[in-house]
């Protein structure tokens, strides 16, 4: 009779075994290094940003006082907000089209729609600049006043944003138990009252998914947004990229890691909106 | 009959590809009756609940309902409430809010609305439970979830859809005696679908048994136990030995008959019969005794205890006659020394009155 084995000795136990912790460190590490650098740099006294000199919250106060940042931030929040809207209905009406109905060509239409996922960026933000140019969309968008005249950009961005929001909502709407939309006419719905409060409450949690992904793509989209903005509309990244290309300022570290603290508390507050029910009892 | 709440006539309905589901069904349902449709799976039964539901349409045929022909009535228009196989509980709401449902939707009045919620609530005893939401419930009280919000819609018919199939064995008599008690109260026609014949025989006023989409026979219960008219029915309702035999003449209201390993024999018949039926027994009328049982009438044979299982109240005993006839007797267990007393290989005769034989011509 063998000894009895201590924790983690088991056979099937590989989570203890120390080679794997420390693979797990290492690629942790690759993985988060950069965004810590970041964010550690944004408190740097130094101009240059290059070594550690002392600890300081100047960088926020200049990137607060920097118009031109604020005003490309401030573009990206509400262009982020509009894309993230519109391709949200959008794409939770794809998904219900794909999901509810038979018709001719369905498959065919099913792979034409999930075209910008697999599309390169490049293409696509050369396409809709084309597109802009040749309407005439990109002179009248132009010259509209703040904030229409992201409309292009608005435009831009659902269009790519859409099919991932319906690739997720339809996934959601796979598992749903026909018998309840059946149980609820049953009980003397009309179609549109079983929509609203059988369906809909369904998919809840994969329109907030949806929606959350849509948000994140829209706002750090460089090149299609690069190809479609306006001499006037600079949006974040555009900015950061410009400022760059003169040097490396904290000032867009710590911009930047305002924008992920932004990005950071919307998935945790989405997250906490469709966090399960507590688990069944009995 | 009275007039009949619920009439189905010459319904069919066919799915793509030529499967016909339900084939040129008529039934009439009676007022609180309490209605069973027994069939194996993929008989149509389920179709034929759903088609009075009117979540699926015939491809021919009316169904009435309160003299009413349905054919143009919305599931949510027509006075029929369905209890789902798989209950059907919306997860989102509280189970007070799933009561409500049906009554909100159709605009019932708020007062009226906690009123009727609450009656059906205490009618299914789960008002205790009112403000939890369903997956923290088992799958009895989802059930009675399902029961209570389609009773407060006040229907004239209430569907049942294999109801007591997800649940335990000791849950599903439990819920077998309520449904019965429920039924009683709220002196609701119930039409409930089923594959499992001790539900259809202890709950059912009257049974239609189905197969293939057809219905083979209507009947209450016990007629169809004593008085199965096909061989499907007696197989299908209660376990029978089915023995056939050729049929050698007909006078009167008896037969004469060759039968496979039991020899000529007459049998009382009351109906026509061909050249060849098929003599079914119940395995309880069956009696085994050690010695030639006497009495000339009886229908008696000797063979060989093949097996014996126990099922504690009873025991369940196959015996080999002659030319490859195996029949199974049940013999109650009335004295706790020596359960049925026969053991595997003894030689035994076994013996039953030729009235407690059915000659099936189908």
């Amino acid at each position: 009779m063998a000894a009895d084995l201590k924790p983690g000795q088991g056979p099937l136990d590989y989570g203890s075994r120390l080679w794997l912790k420390l693979l797990f460190g290492f690629i942790f590490f690759l993985l988060y290094a950069p965004i810590v650098t970041l964010v550690a740099f944004s408190f740097n006294t130094d101009k240059r940003g290059i070594v550690w000199r002392g600890f300081t919250l100047d960088n926020y106060a200049k990137a607060w006082n920097n118009a031109s940042l604020i005003e490309a931030l401030t573009n990206s929040l509400v262009i982020a907000f509009l894309a993230t809207i519109i391709a949200t209905v959008l794409g939770a009406l794809l998904a219900l089209l794909m999901w509810r109905f038979r018709f001719p060509f369905k498959g065919g239409y099913d792979g034409f729609m999930a075209l910008p996922i697999v599309i390169p960026e490049i293409c696509m933000g050369v396409a809709l600049l084309l597109f802009f140019v040749n309407s005439g969309m990109m002179d009248f968008f132009v010259a509209m006043p703040w904030p229409l005249n992201l409309g292009n950009i608005v435009i831009a961005h659902v269009s790519f944003c859409f099919p991932f929001v319906a690739v997720v909502v339809r996934s959601r709407l796979v598992g749903f138990n026909r018998q309840l939309e059946e149980a609820s006419k049953d009980l003397g719905a009309s179609e549109w009252q079983t929509f609203w409060s059988v369906i809909v409450p369904f998919m809840k949690p994969g329109l907030i998914a949806g929606a959350l992904l849509a948000f994140t793509l829209s706002l750090d989209d460089f090149v299609i947004t690069f190809f479609t903005s306006g001499p006037e509309t600079v949006t974040f990244p555009v900015k950061v990229y410009s400022l760059v290309r003169r040097g490396v300022s904290p000032e867009i570290n710590a911009a930047s890691t305002v924008l992920i603290v932004i990005t950071v508390v919307a998935t945790v507050l989405a997250m906490k909106l469709q966090a399960p029910p507590k688990p069944a009892k009995d | 009959m009275t007039e009949p709440i619920v009439s189905i006539r010459n319904v069919s309905k066919k799915f793509p590809g030529n499967v016909i589901a339900v084939d040129n069904v008529s039934i009439d349902i009676a007022p609180n009756e309490f209605f069973a449709l027994l069939g194996p799976s993929g008989c149509g039964k389920t179709t034929l609940l759903r088609m009075i539901s009117g979540l699926e349409t015939p491809t021919s045929g009316q169904i009435y309902i309160g003299n009413e022909d349905m054919a143009l009535t919305p599931p949510n228009k027509r006075p029929t409430n369905m209890v789902f196989q798989s209950y059907a509980v919306f997860p989102h709401m509280t189970v007070e809010q799933n009561v409500a449902y049906g009554l909100k939707v159709t605009g019932v009045e708020s007062g009226e609305i906690k009123r009727r919620v609450a009656e059906g609530l205490e009618m299914v005893k789960l008002s205790h439970l009112a403000a939890r939401k369903p997956d923290q419930m088992s799958g009895g009280q989802r059930q009675r979830v399902a029961l209570a919000r389609a009773l407060v819609k006040r229907p004239k018919v209430l569907l049942l859809d294999e109801p007591l199939s997800a649940l335990d064995a000791k849950l599903r008599d439990e819920m077998r005696l309520e449904l019965t008690r429920l039924q009683e109260n709220v002196g609701i026609t119930f039409i409930i679908v089923t594959h499992d014949q001790d539900e259809a025989l202890s709950m059912a006023s009257r049974i239609a048994v189905m197969d293939k989409g057809a219905v083979i026979q209507i009947a209450t219960p016990s007629e169809l136990y004593e008085h199965p008219k096909s061989r499907f029915v007696a197989d299908f309702i209660g376990k029978v030995n089915l023995i056939d035999a050729k049929v050698l003449g007909q006078k009167g209201n008896v037969i004469t008959c060759e039968a496979k390993g039991l020899g000529s024999m007459v049998l009382p018949c009351d109906k026509k019969v061909g050249s060849g039926v098929a003599i079914a027994v119940r395995p309880e009328k069956l009696k085994i005794t050690r010695d030639r049982p006497k009495g000339a009438k009886l229908i008696s044979l000797e063979g060989t205890v093949r097996d014996v299982a126990y099922f504690g109240d009873t025991s369940h005993i196959v015996i080999e006659g002659r030319d490859g006839l195996d029949l199974s007797v049940n013999v109650q267990n009335d004295s706790r020394a020596g359960g049925s007393g026969v053991e595997r290989g003894q030689k035994v005769w076994v013996h039953w009155a030729p009235e407690d034989s059915i000659i099936l011509t189908e």
